[in-house]
């Protein structure tokens, strides 16, 4: 284990790393990934990390050398999207056993490979280490050796078992093992001046393929994707590329940086969230090209294509501006999303009344506030109770998240899109954009919200205003009437304009009205979404008073 | 009789199996209040959680003692204490389960010590409900957790009666299988609460994880059964359990409070509702509801109109035992024929499901099975789909998990009127791969070997390996 304790430490002293550099010799031993809190943890382990990070390569088996729970209860679960080779949706582990742990895995391991190479054949294989094999001391290096001298295959040990720290962790070193064993072991057929790396890229939902045309126009040629929609051989011969671009600044930095070392690939971080993002990107990729010997003209011929697609991105988002505008979103994502996805919604003309920090490193966390202003409401780790109060205090009008953590979101009847890996849509480029957007106006303007948010008929309608059974949740509010009535009053009615439900009672009970069109006039209320909570507040007041009162009152 | 065969290979290819650890911790959401925590690795928490997000659509309440390399080697004692610790302090629950995983068995954790010590450093944990059930990941499956957590619950938490006179002989419990959905737990309470009986699940995922919305916001379960109602099982009548792996549980809830049991291994199909309903007349001393022979004659009328599109067709199907053998013999009953069957984990009922061979395997032996079988339908969890995409047939998702579709937890298929409802939605899609797939061609009849036309399956061919 004292090589994987090594290459921990390797990873951690990241020059690279902005958080790092800062850090003193003695902190940065200790590493960057905080302990997790036993009962109160979430997210995944190192192992997860590295799955996540190299299962995109297509033509690849990745087998599991570990018991049943870290494939089986796993498996294809990846959003990546394939031009081709569909061998990496398979699931292959060695399912350990009793038998293996107390006599040692390796044999299994070994003859594993083998029955992957005789039934499937696959460009390579990437062999992962798990925790209980690590604890009974398998050497997966020493198998994968072997077996690759025997077969003439490579077989790519991934040194990242789960107990060893993080998700990104993992990430890191599945990067290692890249640099270790795989790139720069193969020559490319042929090489452009245009060809480029793109690093930290997962395809996800076939999202790369949203900005690969322009690629192509601009005949830019992805040499290599590392790891969305990848092929064995593009990143074997990876070290032939001109440029690299950094896509999720956090996990695959160490890739990037010791590829500049040793290949001198120069390489810049960069997103293609948000029309902003994708032409600085695109931008910034002619420019590096050209600096390393592309023809000059590719610079002007970029910028053709970036006024062209920002024109139609713009046109299109536009018709959608009307609509957003001032409407807040509450954003829970990690890393680069949290900076470049809220370039994107800003685009829309959406507010963002928060963002989550929690995986940002201090860069990201810089141009959060470049882009947001200062007072950006930076989230660095939200209870799901908070984040459930916030919607239900209707401080936000949808959440963007991860699959996790939605159910906080459409349990308070709010709007939600899922952002991480599991979504269904692809949202890069300039493309991507306008899905995003399209996506956030179908979520915000479903007739069914307003559906759901009117109580039962049978309900008390004393605590109506509020989603399904969900009055109560204000908990402190509901001990007694007198400390009920003015968060009922400052429930809000009309959310487009907000109008508070005391105001339109008391304009009701002041000028006698009773039609929402009255309403209307005398308050702010729009009347259009909210016209069926007003009138249920003025069939509720005409039974409620006495008609002498309103009689008085006109 | 079918012969249960273990494949010799070494690697696992599409894993059927689930681990064991995430079975118990299912077990754990049924009850009221609830934190499952995995004594493990966060990835081993991480891995389950999504999984059960993306089956349920709900939020699942699943926490981790977060074991790294160093506490690995030291042993898990202050992990396990801090977890319960953090737990009972933030989230307030009524129950702390706790499921050990692959790492803290290897290493040898005796939880049940750290658990004494841990109540008696912490007063305030003193008589809180802590349940530890052992649950390897290198050992068994997701069904044999779920088994040894529910007889692990009535074990530590169901009371002895003091008297007989306590029994309340209206009050049944149910012991089911986690192979019914919230839906067909809903679907087994009305019937028995239209006997007039007060049935008491255990665990209650119907509940729990039925997608109902909660009064306020819990990071614990949101519903399910109490603590209180667990205890006091052993005041019950009957236990009926369904499903053959919850014999360990009625078994160790008569050895504890004396309560006698009913095993009922299928609730699909004609027959074992026939046995079911009679047994709750009997024990309830009530004649059959009318409901319940109008529903028995609907599900008569739907067997012969779909013996048509059932009966000959060849069936893969690839499910955890009990859902294997309840599923497959129903469809046997309606004329089909096993053709490849693919479980887990060894149980007593695989030597009597309806076909040859029975191959504790994985997904790529059921897929090469059906290819060579020529199956007509494959029936299997959501990770079949790659298989069905590549075999060009029907596919039935059943059993967990069920991600690539939405409405997992309201599937019914107990009862008559849940099989009845089974029945066409297999019918219909076997009649909507015969419209799409297999319609007569000019040519259809030309080659006397192939009368399914285009696809080329022979029934000459076909070997017969479904037994009377």
């Amino acid at each position: 284990m004292s090589s994987l304790s090594a290459r921990i430490l390797d990873v951690f002293n990241e020059p690279g790393c902005a958080k790092n550099a800062d850090k003193s010799e003695a902190d940065r031993k200790k590493g960057c990934t905080k302990q997790p809190k036993p009962g109160s943890a979430a997210g995944g382990c190192a192992f997860d990390g590295a799955k996540i990070a190299l299962q995109p390569f297509t033509d690849v088996a990745h087998l599991v050398h570990g018991p049943i729970a870290c494939e089986g209860n796993s498996w294809d679960n990846r959003g990546s999207a394939s031009s081709g080779a569909s061998i990496w949706r398979t699931g292959f582990t060695t399912d350990m056993n009793e038998t293996d742990i107390v006599f040692g895995g390796e044999k299994r391991l070994y003859k594993a490979i083998r029955e992957i190479l005789e039934k499937y054949n696959p460009a390579a294989i990437f062999v992962y280490q798990t925790c209980i094999p690590a604890m009974i001391g398998d050497d997966i290096h020493a198998v994968c050796k072997a077996a690759s001298q025997k077969f003439g295959k490579p077989v790519i040990p991934v040194n990242s078992p789960g107990f060893v720290g993080s998700k990104n962790l993992g990430n890191k070193l599945a990067g290692q093992a890249l640099l270790d064993h795989v790139i720069g072991t193969e020559e490319p057929d042929h090489t452009t001046p245009c060809d480029i790396n793109l690093i930290g890229e997962y395809n996800l939902s076939g999202e790369l393929w949203q900005v690969k045309p322009l690629f192509d126009e601009l005949g830019i040629r992805i040499l290599s994707c590392i790891s969305g929609d990848g092929k064995y051989r593009e990143v074997a011969s990876s070290h032939r590329a001109r440029a690299a671009m950094l896509v999720c600044s956090k996990s695959m930095i160490n890739v990037a940086r010791k590829m500049q070392e040793r290949y001198g690939i120069p390489f810049f971080e960069g997103s293609f969230y948000g029309i902003q993002d994708s032409s600085n990107a695109l931008r910034n990729l002619a420019r590096v090209l050209v600096e390393r010997g592309a023809p000059a003209d590719l610079i002007g011929r970029t910028e053709a294509v970036i006024a062209r697609e920002e024109a139609r991105a713009w046109a299109e988002i536009g018709s959608y501006r009307p609509r957003l505008a001032g409407k807040r979103a509450l954003l829970i994502t990690g890393g680069v999303k949290s900076w470049s996805v809220p370039a994107a919604l800003q685009e829309a003309g959406l507010e963002l009344v928060g963002t989550s920090v929690k995986k940002s490193t201090d860069e990201d966390k810089e141009r959060i506030k470049q882009r947001m202003g200062q007072d950006v409401h930076m989230i660095d780790d939200m209870a799901p109770r908070d984040m459930y109060k916030m919607l239900k205090g209707a401080k936000a009008d949808i959440m963007l998240s991860g699959g996790k953590s939605q159910f906080v979101a459409l349990k308070a009847a709010m709007p939600w899109l899922d952002i991480n890996q599991e979504r269904s849509h692809a949202y890069m480029g300039y493309l991507g954009i306008v899905k995003l957007v399209e996506e956030i106006d179908k979520a915000l303007y479903n007739p069914m919200w307003e559906q759901l948010r009117r109580p039962a008929p049978w309900d008390d309608t004393a605590r109506d205003g509020h989603p399904m059974a969900l009055a109560r949740t204000d908990g402190q509010a509901a001990e007694t009437p007198a400390l009920l009535e003015p968060s009922r009053r400052a429930k809000r009615v009309c959310l487009c304009n907000t109008v508070d439900r005391g105001t339109i009672e008391d304009a009701i009970r002041f000028h006698g009205l009773t039609s929402v069109e009255a309403v209307r006039e005398h308050t702010d209320a729009y009347g259009g979404c909210c016209r069926r909570r007003i009138q249920d507040i003025l069939r509720a007041m005409s039974v409620s008073e006495p008609p002498a009162m309103r009689q008085a009152a006109e | 009789m079918a012969i249960v065969s273990t494949p010799s290979k070494a690697c696992t290819i599409n894993p059927l199996k689930m681990s064991q650890p995430i079975g118990g911790a299912l077990a754990f959401m049924g009850l009221r209040g609830a934190m499952p925590v995995l004594h493990g690795s966060q990835g081993c928490t991480s891995f389950g959680l999504t999984l059960f997000v993306r089956h349920f659509k709900e939020a699942v309440p699943l926490q981790t003692t977060a074991m790294s390399e160093v506490t690995t080697v030291l042993g898990g004692y202050e992990n396990i204490e801090q977890a319960i610790l953090n737990i009972h302090h933030r989230t307030k629950p009524e129950i702390i389960g706790i499921c050990s995983t692959g790492v803290t068995e290897t290493n040898g954790d005796d939880i049940d010590g750290y658990i004494k010590l841990i109540r008696k450093t912490h007063p305030q944990l003193a008589n809180f409900p802590l349940v530890h059930v052992s649950t390897p990941d290198f050992k068994d499956a997701f069904q044999d957790g779920w088994e040894k957590a529910v007889a692990r619950m009535v074990e530590a938490l169901v009371r002895a009666p003091t008297s007989e006179a306590e029994r309340d002989p209206a009050r049944v419990n149910v012991l089911p299988g986690c192979h019914l959905t919230p839906a067909d737990l809903d679907e087994v309470r009305t019937i028995l609460e239209d006997f007039g009986l007060k049935p008491s699940f255990l665990p209650d995922l119907a509940g729990s994880l039925d997608g109902h919305i909660p009064d306020e916001f819990k990071s614990t379960t949101i519903g399910g059964i109490g603590i209180e109602e667990i205890a006091s099982m052993g005041q019950s009548g009957w236990t009926i359990a369904i499903g053959a792996q919850m014999r360990r549980a009625a078994e160790a809830m008569q050895t504890r409070t004396g309560v006698p049991f009913r095993l009922f291994e299928r609730l699909c199909g004609l027959i074992p509702n026939d046995e079911f309903i009679a047994f709750l007349s009997e024990i309830s001393g009530r004649p059959v509801p009318t409901k319940y022979r109008r529903q028995r004659g609907q599900l008569a009328d739907a067997m012969l109109d779909a013996h048509f599109h059932i009966g000959g067709r060849k069936l893969a199907i690839g499910a955890e035992p009990d859902l294997l053998f309840d599923l497959s013999s129903m469809l046997h009953d309606m004329g089909a024929q096993v053709t490849a069957a693919v479980t887990t984990t060894p149980s007593p009922v695989l030597e009597r499901v309806r076909t040859k061979e029975v191959l504790i395997g994985d997904l790529e032996d059921l897929e090469e099975r059906a290819r060579r079988g020529n199956c007509d339908l494959l029936i299997t969890h959501s990770h079949g789909r790659q298989a069905a995409a590549r075999l060009k047939i029907p596919f039935h998702r059943a059993g967990f998990p069920m991600f690539d579709r939405i409405g997992a937890g309201h599937q019914l298929s107990v009862g008559y009127r849940g099989t009845r409802d089974l029945i066409f939605h297999i019918a219909n899609l076997l009649i909507a791969d015969r419209e799409e797939n297999h319609q007569p061609q000019p040519d259809s009849w030309r080659t006397s070997m192939s009368p399914l036309g285009s696809s080329g399956r022979s029934f000459v061919d076909a070997t017969e390996s479904s037994i009377a």
